[in-house]
């Protein structure tokens, strides 16, 4: 019966926090279409791959050989030639001013080092004012001036290298950063918008008064925190979704794993940053104060989750706070169920940690409901 | 224009709105959590834990036959600081071991190698985990150039057919050290006064709104420009203090490099800044409500200042429509004054455009925003 009426009471203050969701339009609209934007745009843009480098060429050598090596440059797809100059010193304008990023010189002995059985030498010279895109573009002049060695050779008569390196990546064969991007963006996107909701949704009742009136009526702290929660869980789970949805058919990404391992993944994930949302709502005293803590909270999240750059580069103290992160584990359980096919027994350990902060920080929310000192 | 609003009227009027909204500001302690404590927590993160640089990659060697030519060609791997190597007896094991995330990738050195490097005709294999793309490539430029260490050697010591017959010398001016943090630290001045500037004033000024104290300014005799004043000052303070630890910061715990002018740098902050104040004042009055104004603020400033900027992925490289989209962003212009300034100096050709326009975007975004809070009753 005490049961029975729990249920009652909980499904009264669901249905009032989905009403207050989504009663005003604008925040349908903003709960549902900017995920879908965000996976759009940010699957597009936040890539490492180049396919478009600007570079300034600087031919010291005039030769067949050197011309040859400028082709392929040109027709690899990858570089476009924006300059030519006669000497390094004159190209540097470009990359200073930024039409450039690369300056190719080749040395004016190229052709005649090559036919004398030496290296031939090129300058390559980045701009160094975002490292990793000067990095990325280097690399790929190393490919290029490495089967340009190769089919010389050959074309001179003289055999090929004596060892070769094969290389392979598995999981994502031609190495597109959008594979790995994607996926994560489901929880990032998810879990900003989750915990936001959460943590407004108390705050905002505190800051109208209409949270001591829930505190006066019959509902138990524990019943006032799943009736919160579950219209939070719903809401994340949609948009979830409606990213996957993106990821599969727009994308075209394939998915590697179970859907039920994905999405028991997700619930748990959802239900750990629905927890510290509500944790926050339970400190705040008013809506910009809930705000605030949640965004000082989501942006460590976000730059530490392996996301952006790999987790394992970091110091062993940041380490241990990516522990209580929820995000580092959605991005290694997503990435893993979706590219690999991991299976439920190699993401336990992911799981259980999951499990560990939702049931941490939901009693202590519901705690902190009844008992903050003001 | 009436009788009484003399100039010194309207001074007297600004600078008791500005000593309210900052009593109001001090107040609360979660505007100085954002304005001080939120960039050196930032700074810390950005400059510690976010690190694009790939060293002690971990990989599985898997020796098939154990020959010298076998263990040379492997012991590019073990003296390299860019790999961890660990030894695994089968191919199966290290299958294992890359599934699991233990390692990143996998050295193969097939059967019979050394009778294929007499024949000029060997192969190595190197795997890669391909789910962080950025790492993998590089690995295996890594794999490629740890190789090759090998075969210069013996190259040199005429046992085996010269190398590649390129020669490659980078260099990456403007950052010798080649260090992620150099650009990633300039980068978060961006995200700091963003925060600052769109998500703090939004929030303030739909709060008004959303409590009607911003109605009971209006019936007070001061212009609604001079409210957006005195709103706004005390927020462009806090923004300032935020910028300077970051500098000071960047500085002096990172050992950024800098190159440009202070001078020049303070002046395309503090347009930037005005752009953001701008950007928020405008969601706030568009909006009136603090939970639209967060979400509002968050999406069309705080992510495109991440990922549209070019402050971590490569603008050019994105489609041409998506790159049509980051002009709209204040963000861009930034970051690439930012870089500029602290890795390359005064470059006028690059600081003048960008400056133009955020001032004009600043302008623009003023005058809509004083244009928005006009005073009339909803």
């Amino acid at each position: 019966m005490a049961m029975r009426n729990s249920v009652q009471r909980i499904l009264a203050l669901m249905r009032k926090e989905f009403l207050v969701i989504l009663k005003d339009p604008r925040s349908r609209v903003l709960l549902f279409v900017p995920p879908i934007l965000q996976c759009l745009i940010f699957g597009y843009a936040a890539t490492y791959d180049l396919n478009n480098v600007p570079y300034a060429l600087v031919d010291q050598d005039r030769s067949a050989a050197s011309r040859d090596f400028a082709a392929r440059l040109d027709g690899s797809g990858i570089f476009s030639r924006v300059a030519i100059a006669e000497t390094t010193e004159a190209a540097a304008a470009a990359l200073l001013r930024n039409r450039a990023v690369l300056i190719v010189a080749i040395s004016s002995d190229f052709e005649k080092d090559l036919m004398a059985g030496q290296p031939g030498r090129i300058q390559v010279i980045a701009d160094g004012r975002n490292s990793n895109t000067a990095g990325v573009a280097q690399s790929y002049v190393a490919t290029i001036a490495t089967g340009f060695g190769q089919d010389w050779r050959v074309a001179q008569g003289l055999s090929g290298q004596a060892v070769q390196v094969t290389t392979r990546a598995w999981y994502n064969p031609s190495l597109e950063t959008r594979w790995n991007m994607i996926p994560s963006l489901i929880g990032t996107i998810t879990m900003m918008m989750t915990m936001m909701l959460t943590a407004m949704s108390v705050a905002r009742e505190r800051e109208e008064g209409t949270f001591d009136q829930l505190l006066v009526a019959p509902f138990r702290p524990t019943e006032i925190m799943i009736g919160k929660a579950v219209p939070s869980m719903v809401v994340g789970l949609l948009q979830s979704s409606l990213i996957f949805l993106v990821a599969l058919f727009w994308f075209r990404i394939p998915f590697a794993g179970s859907f039920a391992v994905f999405y028991l993944g997700l619930i748990l994930f959802l239900a750990a940053a629905i927890g510290m949302g509500l944790f926050l709502s339970s400190i705040a005293r008013n809506m910009q104060q809930a705000m605030i803590l949640t965004f000082v909270l989501l942006m460590p999240f976000m730059l530490l989750s392996g996301l952006m750059a790999p987790t394992e580069n970091m110091p062993a103290a940041l380490r241990y706070f990516t522990m209580v992160n929820p995000l580092q584990y959605a991005i290694a359980i997503t990435r893993r169920v979706y590219l690999e096919g991991a299976t439920l027994n190699q993401l336990l350990p992911d799981m259980l940690a999951l499990i560990a902060i939702a049931v941490v920080t939901m009693p202590v929310a519901a705690w902190f409901f009844r008992n903050r000192l003001v | 224009m009436t009788g009484t609003s003399t100039p010194t009227g309207g001074a007297r009027r600004i600078a008791a709105l500005i000593r309210k909204e900052t009593w109001q500001l001090l107040r609360d302690p979660s505007s100085i959590i954002i304005g001080i404590v939120m960039p050196l927590v930032m700074l810390l993160l950005f400059g510690y834990g976010l690190n694009l640089d790939v060293k002690n990659v971990p990989v599985a060697i898997v020796m098939e036959e154990s020959t010298a030519d076998a263990r040379g060609a492997a012991s590019g791997f073990e003296l390299s600081d860019y790999f961890r190597t660990v030894h695994v007896r089968t191919m199966a094991e290290a299958e294992r071991l890359l599934l699991a995330h233990r390692v990143n990738a996998i050295l193969r050195i097939p059967p019979g190698f050394a009778r294929q490097v007499q024949n000029n005709d060997a192969e190595i294999q190197v795997i890669v985990h391909g789910a962080d793309a950025n790492t993998a490539r590089i690995s295996i430029g890594y794999a490629q150039g740890a190789v090759g260490t090998w075969i210069a050697r013996e190259a040199a010591r005429g046992r085996l057919l010269a190398p590649a017959s390129i020669s490659l010398e980078t260099r990456l001016w403007f950052n010798e050290a080649n260090e992620s943090t150099y650009f990633l630290v300039p980068g978060l001045i961006v995200l700091v006064m963003t925060l600052i500037g769109t998500l703090l004033t939004a929030l303030v000024v739909a709060r008004e709104w959303e409590r009607g104290t911003f109605e009971a300014l209006f019936v007070t005799p001061a212009r609604s420009s001079e409210i957006l004043l005195g709103k706004t000052v005390p927020y462009f303070v806090l923004g300032m203090i935020g910028f300077a630890l970051s500098v000071i910061g960047s500085l002096l715990l990172f050992g950024v490099p800098f190159r440009g002018s202070f001078l020049v740098l303070t002046v395309v902050s503090m347009l930037y800044l005005l752009v953001a104040l701008g950007v928020g004042l405008v969601i706030s009055s568009a909006t009136k409500s603090q939970f639209l104004a967060s979400q509002m603020s968050m999406m069309i400033t705080f992510l495109p200042a991440m990922m549209l900027s070019g402050f971590m992925f490569d603008i050019r490289s994105m489609p041409r429509i998506i790159q049509m989209v980051t002009y709209i962003f204040p963000a861009r212009y930034f970051v690439s004054l930012l870089q500029t300034i602290f890795l390359a100096g005064n470059v006028w050709s690059v600081i003048l455009p960008n400056a133009a326009v955020l001032a004009g975007m600043a302008v623009l975004l003023l005058a809509l925003s004083v244009r928005l809070n006009r005073k009339k009753i909803g």
